[in-house]
């Protein structure tokens, strides 16, 4: 069991809405960012002078560029549907984490500034003036927000309180209050290509080592390729998976897919990082230029497909934003996207997901499996929410639920769901995503992660489910952390691609 | 900026205790960095933050895990080739607190 200097929630089984605690998680915040972190993004690298009107300023330029953020401060009734929906209000009882008064951290100043009733009576609509306080109340309650949309699910109105977090991160970072985690790997990824900051022969040595292991494994000579120019796939995975344990075991599995199908495919050293950690912050500059590495790479290498590996905020940037940013889709109308639309092959889904990819070629029977090989396991799969809630897969409805576990199931033997209400479209938050995975937020990502444990422990106690498989680097990372805080081992977590690895048969001499 | 005082001089680290600079490192800082972290620096810890300070020198950042327990199972006998062995020394995640002890900056990302 971890150790902790604070209360670890007592699994039960049965996630219920707690007493409220005003300030509970008032004690809990993220470091900040200095100066040279901010800068190098082009942010200020302090609190600016002129504060107040900048952020006004700000709130008044996404309100006009963004219309959602208009309606969701306009459209809340205060109908309380969302109050119990958040992991992070579920877990510490701060009522602060209730999706409904996360919005009105911003909607109080919205109306204070924005609304003639606010601006003429602000004590009878609820209307405040940004101060100090208000400004260290957004940065301590939106670095508590993990972007999951889960409260959205439920709201009448479909408010997405991400996209008010986003918002409310956009306005601090423009008056020089940033977050140290999320804006250092941002800076790591324009300097050196990856969120890790593995710079290329780092990760060469890493590869090389990787196809040694494999061949001492299975006596097949599965590459790793990098780099490779006329390559038909460009894989675009999180730089986790070439670092961490278990994310390796996915990349390993990826491997093992384009080795059996017999299809060439290369990573990117510049674009060695699926990770966009642009949308976190909600800017769009960000998120551009991020994304505008694969474009790059893309070209650069010739390829005819994009597939993507096991990282949830990516598959939501890369289903959902990639076609208009960068042109991998349709949408983009600048000279560079039309080229790469050109080039791709318009015969197979754009980006596509290594899910969906392996999952077609088990189909077709391109590739075989051996399910008795997962038979030591009894597997549930955790829904990350970018995917849930922010994606779909492989062309039909629901494909992003139904796809990965059809995947599970054809190349293991034992599987069993979650509860209904935590899984699909309900899934609940590993407790470390949105730019909170940082061991600061320690306290709110174990006490954010008691939903899914309570759910997990059911599966655990009453099918001897052993394996939490899950398709995002987050969710791998938080959990290999947080399991043993609720005394379960943190190798109960891997990824799909670490299932099928184990069953799928290479073409080889052993 | 927090500081680290170490027989009498002072040395510079961020929020979570990492040496701001590469070259303060020697022995008795890492002494003292390990006593923070609450881990006893025996021979088998040594092993490892000499070879992490290695491979940083070589590439500019710290290895992977896999490469760790690759490289330190053929250096130093496959009984130590395996992760649970790294956790076993530094509980807190070989990656983060090995690295904190030898000096060097904290890997970052989805880890």
């Amino acid at each position: 069991m971890a150790t902790s200097n604070f209360e670890v929630p007592e699994l039960t089984g049965c996630t219920e809405t707690p007493r409220v605690q005003e300030g509970a998680a008032a004690g809990i915040g993220s470091f900040l960012a200095n100066a040279p972190i901010q800068e190098a993004l082009g942010f200020p690298g302090e609190l600016v002078e002129d504060w107040h009107d900048r952020a006004i300023g700000k709130m008044g330029e996404l309100l006009g560029k963004y219309r959602s953020l208009q309606v969701f401060m306009d459209a809340c009734v205060h109908c309380g549907a969302c109050t119990d929906k958040c992991h992070y209000f579920l877990g510490t009882g701060d009522p602060k984490n209730m999706p409904v008064a996360r919005q009105e951290l911003m909607r109080k100043v919205y109306r204070r500034y924005f609304t003639f009733a606010g601006k003429m009576f602000p004590s009878l609509v609820g209307a405040i003036d940004l101060t100090r306080e208000v400004i260290d109340d957004w940065y301590k309650y939106y670095y508590q927000c993990s972007e999951c949309r889960r409260c959205s699910v439920y709201c009448p109105y479909g408010i997405d309180t991400a996209e008010i977090t986003m918002a409310g991160r956009e306005i601090l970072d423009s008056i020089g209050v940033g977050q140290k985690y999320t804006n250092e790997i941002l800076g790591k990824v324009h300097r050196i290509g990856n969120n890790l900051g593995l710079p290329g022969p780092a990760l060469e040595d890493t590869l090389s080592g990787l196809e040694e292991d494999v061949l001492d494994e299975t006596g097949c000579d599965v590459k790793f390729p990098i780099d490779v120019k006329g390559a038909e796939v460009l894989l675009i995975t999180p730089s986790a998976d070439f670092f961490s344990e278990p994310h390796v075991e996915s990349l390993i599995g990826y491997a093992k897919v384009f080795h059996a199908a017999g299809i060439s495919w290369t990573l990117s050293s510049m674009a060695s990082e699926a990770g966009n950690f642009g949308m976190f912050i909600g800017s769009y500059d960000q998120l551009r230029k991020v994304a505008l590495r694969i474009r790059e790479a893309a070209l650069e290498l010739g390829v005819k497909r994009i597939v993507v590996g096991e990282c949830g905020h990516a598959w939501r940037v890369a289903y959902s934003f990639w076609n208009t940013l960068i042109g991998v889709g349709g949408g983009a109308d600048d000279e560079f996207g039309r080229m790469l639309q050109k080039q791709l092959d318009g015969a197979y889904p754009q980006p596509a997901h290594i899910c969906e990819y392996t999952y077609d070629l088990l189909q077709r029977g391109v590739i075989q499996v051996d399910k008795e090989a997962n038979d030591h396991r009894v597997i549930t799969f955790h829904d990350s929410c970018n995917v849930a809630r922010g994606a779909g897969m492989g062309g039909i409805p629901g494909g992003q639920f139904s796809i990965p576990r059809a995947l599970i199931k054809s190349v293991a033997n034992n599987f069993h769901d979650m509860a209904a209400e935590t899984i699909r479209e309900g899934t609940f938050c590993c407790g470390g995503g949105g730019g909170l995975l940082t061991d600061d937020l320690m306290e709110l990502r174990v006490k954010g992660a008691q939903p899914r444990m309570n759910a997990l422990k059911n599966v655990v106690d009453g099918e001897g489910v052993n394996f939490m498989a899950t398709i995002c680097a987050i969710c791998k990372a938080q959990f290999t952390k947080v399991l043993p805080y609720y005394g379960y081992e943190m190798g109960m977590v891997g990824g799909v691609h670490q299932l099928v690895s184990t069953a799928i048969k290479l073409k080889c001499d052993k | 900026m927090p500081e680290l005082e170490v027989n009498g001089k002072t040395y510079q680290t961020d929020e979570e205790g990492y040496l701001i600079n590469l070259g303060d490192w020697n022995e008795d800082v890492a002494k003292v960095l390990a006593e923070g972290e609450k881990v006893e620096m025996s021979d088998n810890h040594w092993e490892v933050v000499n070879f992490l300070r290695e491979y940083y020198n070589d590439f500019q950042i710290a290895p992977a895990v896999r490469v760790l327990t690759k490289a330190i199972g053929k250096k130093f006998g496959p009984d130590k080739g395996n992760s649970k062995y790294l956790y076993e020394l530094f509980p807190y995640g070989p990656a983060k607190q090995a690295c904190k002890i030898a000096g060097l900056p904290k890997p970052t990302g989805c880890i």
